[in-house]
């Protein structure tokens, strides 16, 4: 017999019963239609984060200040990052691979215009900011390196900043106060909406003035690095830590008052995240498999106690007990593949709702994307299911004997 | 004529529920020689089917030897025995059991799926065998649209695709109408003459069992008689009255 004929026969078989034969892979239908879902969307946001980090230079290493720290973490020695740091590490025989050194001074502080009051973040920088963060302007101009030498009281406003300040009308010119000091608007930054560089909601100004005036403090918060390459980039750590465990007296690395985090590293952070979840949704959707797969294993036998007479008539006239089990073991996974290919299209489906629903609601730039993998376990696990809960029913079928099949009524 | 089928002591025991047994067959001995046409009669509850059902690779024996074309094959495994029903061995059974939802040209291909023959090789054969019985005029109609006698002449034809050395039919014309039945006993009747067919059927209604040439009668699970039939009775010549 023939894998044709075979197939031919569990169509005919499963046809026989349309309806019932939709309603029991239902349960393969939801299950797979939420792995792929899940997949699917886990990949959306991981495209989503790797896309904003690469948005940040692949090439930039971030320098924080203070034991153990993290991006998030409550960290020691907030203030190990001084001046003299900053200009070693510019210096070209103590980095050589650094192309530039971006410092950061952060804070909050409260910022007003006529009788518009808004409590804003700060970021204390320099002129290098605008090229390493691909920033562009609005209006006006971004500060000098002169601004920075000389403590000019000017700021940049991010985007949002302006709009809640002066709404429509012109910003760059105008004198807005920061604590107590007046401060000209020399320009204004273009929206970039949802990004990990996102400044739109930030006041930055020259580091040097950041300090003096703001927060009151001579520390930096941050050091970006650009590196020449992907190749310099590892050197460039090298170096980096080099000149401030010297500056910092540090001989043991386990005592630095610092960390340098490369861009990867937070990605593999924030990926093991979306990994876990991804496992965490998917092992629930898993579940609904195995229901699925008991009910069919269930219908199955109700189909082999019905069909008993057909059985013991394709043995009368010559089936092997092969031959039966291998067309009920094929009707059992024909029907989970059905439901599997359905639950694909289904999940497939859904997903591309929501990343639409995402990106047009919530702003964010979150792509579709079509989980092969998904696609891949959904044809392989619905087949699986189909084998395991068939081969039971099968069993029984082909060990009918044909003369008890044709008696039964 | 050599012998087809020869069996030894062949008995058949059902348990049933507690320690009760129904002796259904008890130490048969029987010889059917190849090119016979044999009826088995006998009332309701003698053991004429269980018999049909041994000697057909339907069932088993409990005990004694069955031997068919000489070899014993009572220890034969399944699917040795599968192939051996499949290949020499043809079933018209009372309630017809065609699968309702196939086409008459697929209910009688049936047999031939099981077999090694290729796709075109079966449509000429299962068609020549529905011509046979004369129900070209139906190939593509549902088994479950036609009429009884309709269905057991598809029956035959479906019994005959792999050219069987033997027939059993249990009971052909039980469900059918006199001249349907009439129809049936002719076309086994012919097919025993032109072709030579082994042919053995069970029937309890005697005027059916003339239309052999032997009759072995079954009472209590033993053979109580075994004959020549006398006056045969031909279909084509004598009609068929019920």
């Amino acid at each position: 017999m023939r894998l044709k004929d075979t197939f031919k026969m569990s169509i005919i078989g499963l046809s026989t019963h349309k309806s019932r034969s939709f309603l029991t892979i239902l349960g393969i239908v939801i299950g797979i239609a939420s792995i792929m879902l899940v997949m699917s969307i886990g990949q959306s946001a991981q495209q989503l984060i790797v896309g904003q980090i690469q948005s940040l230079g692949p090439n930039n290493v971030f320098v924080l200040p203070g034991r153990e720290a993290g991006f998030s973490a409550a960290t020691l020695f907030l203030d190990s990052l001084k001046q003299k740091d900053y200009e070693d590490l510019q210096n070209k025989n103590n980095v050589p691979d650094a192309v530039d050194v971006i410092p950061f001074v952060s804070g909050a502080a409260t910022i007003s215009y006529e009788n518009e009051v808004q409590t804003k973040k700060v970021a204390g920088t320099t002129e290098k900011a605008l090229k390493g963060f691909n920033l562009e302007m609005q209006e006006g101009d971004f500060f000098s390196s002169t601004d920075v030498d000389f403590k000019s009281q000017i700021v940049v406003l991010g985007g949002k900043v302006k709009e809640k300040l002066f709404g429509e009308s012109t910003a760059v010119g105008q004198k807005v106060k920061i604590k107590e000091k007046n401060y000209k608007v020399i320009g204004v930054l273009k929206n970039k909406g949802s990004s990990a560089v996102s400044m739109d909601e930030n006041i930055i100004l020259p580091y040097t003035t950041a300090q003096q005036y703001i927060t009151g403090t001579k520390h930096f918060t941050q050091f970006v690095m650009v590196a020449s390459s992907q190749e310099t980039l590892q050197n460039m750590i090298k170096d980096t830590k080099i000149v401030l465990r010297n500056n910092h007296n540090i001989d043991n690395p386990d005592k630095d008052d610092f960390s340098v985090r490369t861009l990867e590293e937070l990605a593999s952070t924030i990926g093991t995240v979306t990994t876990i979840l991804t496992i965490l949704l998917t092992s629930v959707a898993a579940i609904s498999l195995v229901v699925g797969g008991i009910g069919i294993m269930n219908i199955m036998l109700v189909s082999v106690t019905e069909r008993t007479r057909e059985i013991g008539l394709r043995k009368a006239i010559g089936a092997t007990n092969k031959n039966i089990l291998m067309q009920f073991l094929t009707e059992a996974v024909l029907l989970t593949i059905t439901g599997g290919i359905i639950g694909i299209i289904l999940g497939t489906l859904l997903s591309f709702i929501a990343s639409y629903a995402v990106t047009a609601f919530a702003g964010l730039n979150f792509p579709f994307a079509f989980s092969y993998q998904g696609a891949f376990w959904g044809v392989f696990v619905s087949s699986a299911i189909g084998f395991i809960f068939g081969i039971f029913p099968a069993r029984q079928a082909s060990k009918k004997s044909p003369m008890e099949a044709l008696r039964y009524e | 004529m050599s012998i087809l089928i020869q069996t030894k002591n062949l008995s058949k025991i059902y348990k049933e529920i507690g320690d009760d047994e129904t002796i259904a067959l008890d130490k048969t001995d029987l010889e059917i020689k190849e090119g016979e046409f044999v009826a088995i009669i006998g009332p309701s509850g003698s053991g004429k089917s269980t018999l049909m059902q041994i000697l057909g690779c339907l069932d088993r024996p409990t005990s004694g030897e069955y031997y068919f074309e000489g070899k014993e094959i009572t220890k034969y495994t399944d699917d040795e025995i599968a192939k051996i029903r499949g290949e020499k061995m043809g079933f018209v059974f009372q309630a017809f059991n065609l699968l309702p939802r196939l086409s008459v040209l697929e209910n009688v291909k049936l047999p031939l799926i099981y077999s090694d023959t290729s796709d075109h090789k079966i449509n000429e054969i299962s068609k020549e065998m529905i011509d046979l019985v004369g129900l070209s005029d139906r190939l593509n109609f549902k088994a479950s649209n036609l009429s009884g006698g309709q269905k057991q002449r598809v029956a035959i034809a479906r019994a005959l695709v792999r050219s069987p050395k033997i027939i059993f039919a249990d009971e052909p014309t039980g469900n059918l109408d006199s001249k349907s039945g009439a129809i049936i006993l002719e076309f086994l009747q012919n097919l025993h003459r032109q072709k030579g067919n082994t042919i053995i059927i069970v029937t309890h209604e005697m005027y059916v069992a003339q239309s052999a040439e032997r009759i072995i009668h079954i009472k209590d699970g033993k053979i109580d008689k075994d004959e020549k039939v006398q006056n045969r009775r031909l279909i084509s010549k004598d009609g068929f009255i019920k």
